[in-house]
């Protein structure tokens, strides 16, 4: 406990040091606030504007949060047919490739043709470029499990049912969770920038991509900083969320979530 | 079942086995095992003798002979059969109480028959006091019993263990030796087992059959006829130790083939 407070003290007279860095720059090198505003006008923007910041910050996590639910139920879905044979996965695997390397950001005007441009496209957005660690590692854990193992299942006559739902799922949980830690982070960063192309319905409004963007057009720069402050903030809220749910899901029994605190 | 008696528990007649483009892994076995019998393969690596456990199993199909378990197919055979792996190979996450009871649950076991089933094994091979705990808390050796217990909760005639103790270190495996002899005193199981250890396989055994590799056959069948119930003093005696001096030397020979 002791330490940890410590280290949690550590950190906060960083950040201090840091914000002072920041003033110290702009003081000494006479930077505009345009250019560059001063941790006071951030602060003092993410007070004044932060019903709207709010409202933006809840747009972007909406999108990642749907983008995310949904690449975790067909990336498992696709997993459990990747897991069926060696020869369906090397039918379908280069698509998952392609998944992969084709810039989703590219084909974002052709998905606003598809669906209406804001909330439903930049979810679509996010869907699709998170997708891939979830079907890879998904895949990897459903296959991966020990020979005798599966031994030992069928010198109990199990059916194909038991042999999932009873050794190949949960021997996938803690690769499941390991491609929805990077799904979740990718998650957020496919919504932002989703924003940036497909963001808005209407003008003025949006989620913290659009609004950035909006705030850069307008010159708001210190605004503009308050809303960067809260990507980071999503962001990790997100990955928090993730590791709460792999702890509480696997500290009982898995090695990976064994508490580190031994270093 | 009255015929079951005339026949043995275990018969292979010319059982032929190749892997793959005709690599061939055991060229003509026969061969069979009483009921009640303990009996021990050993050989140097390559002459098949987990692979006759795979085939007694089920597992893996002979490619030409035939193999009966009690007057049956091998995998008409299987529940009767439990099998023993090098590695515990127990699922991390369940506790060591659902571990035990892993095999009634998928044969569709009642619950109350799994908990009762699981409480009275852990007590046999003295693993009460963690029945709730998970694998990754548990020793070697401790691993090894819950696989044990698991194996017999479907109370099988037949044990196939395929070097179960191997990684374990010397004084644990000779304990859980006794402990497997006075299991099997007491449910009278057939047992067939894998192992390096000639002494492992002395202490164990009432038959040990050497294999030679290149292609697996039999080398040489040693008839052990030491009284049980036997204790780890056996180690100390005489007899105990010609017979591992005369089965070590017939591994040699084994291996020079």
């Amino acid at each position: 406990m002791r330490r940890r407070l410590i280290a949690a003290g550590n950190a906060l007279a960083l950040f201090g040091a840091l914000l002072f860095l920041w003033q110290l720059v702009i003081w000494i090198f006479q930077v505009q606030p345009y250019m560059l505003p001063s941790p006071w006008l951030v602060a003092k923007a993410l007070v004044k504007r932060f019903p709207s910041l709010m409202i933006a910050l809840s747009i972007t996590a909406e999108e990642a949060i749907g983008g995310l639910l949904a690449s975790i139920v067909v990336g498992v879905l696709v997993a459990l047919v990747f897991a069926q044979s060696r020869w369906v996965r090397k039918m379908l695997y280069p698509y998952t490739i392609l998944l992969q390397t084709v810039p989703i950001i590219a084909i974002a005007p052709m998905i606003i043709s598809w669906v209406h441009a804001g909330l439903p496209a930049v979810t679509l957005i996010a869907f699709f470029i998170s997708l891939a660690p979830v079907i890879a590692n998904t895949t990897q854990g459903l296959i991966s499990v020990d020979e005798n193992l599966v031994n030992l299942f069928l010198m109990h006559n199990a059916s194909p049912a038991q042999m999932l739902l009873k050794l190949r799922l949960p021997h996938a949980v803690p690769s499941l969770f390991v491609g929805i830690r990077i799904a979740s982070g990718i998650a957020v960063i496919g919504a932002l920038t989703g924003e940036l192309f497909a963001g808005s319905s209407q003008v003025g409004q949006g989620g913290l991509g659009y609004s950035i963007l909006y705030a850069s057009s307008q010159n708001e720069t210190d605004y503009m900083f308050a809303l960067v402050l809260a990507t980071v903030v999503l962001g990790f809220g997100f990955l928090f969320i993730v590791m709460f749910l792999e702890w509480y899901f696997l500290h009982r029994w898995h090695e990976s979530a064994l508490p580190a605190e031994t270093e | 079942m009255s015929a079951a008696s005339a026949v043995p528990q275990i018969q292979f007649d010319a059982v032929v086995k190749s892997y793959g483009t005709g690599r061939l892994v055991l060229a003509g076995i026969d061969l069979a095992i009483e009921k009640g019998e303990f009996v021990t393969f050993i050989g140097p690596s390559g002459c098949g003798k987990s692979t006759i456990l795979k085939l007694i199993s089920g597992l893996s199909p002979a490619s030409s002979g035939t193999i009966r378990i009690d007057g049956m197919t091998p995998k008409d055979a299987r529940e009767t059969i439990s099998f023993i792996f090098q590695d515990a190979t127990l699922l991390p996450w369940r506790t060591v109480r659902e571990n035990v009871g892993l095999g009634l649950e998928l044969e569709h076991a009642s619950a109350e028959h799994r908990r009762k089933t699981a409480a009275a094994l852990l007590d046999l091979v003295g693993l009460d006091d963690v029945t709730g705990a998970y694998p990754r808390e548990l020793s070697g050796g401790m691993k090894m019993r819950v696989s044990i217990a698991r194996a017999l909760a479907t109370n099988p005639r037949l044990l196939l263990m395929d070097e179960p103790f191997a990684a374990l270190d010397e004084m644990t495996r000779d304990r859980l030796n006794e402990e497997l002899l006075r299991l099997r005193e007491e449910q009278k199981w057939t047992a067939v087992f894998v192992t390096h250890s000639v002494a492992e396989a002395v202490f164990l055994s009432t038959r040990i059959i050497v294999l030679r590799p290149n292609p697996g056959c039999i080398h040489a069948v040693f008839p052990v006829d030491l009284p049980f119930p036997r204790t780890a003093e056996l180690h100390e005696s005489p007899k105990f130790e010609a017979l591992v001096t005369r089965i070590s030397h017939s591994l040699r020979e084994a291996m020079k083939r």
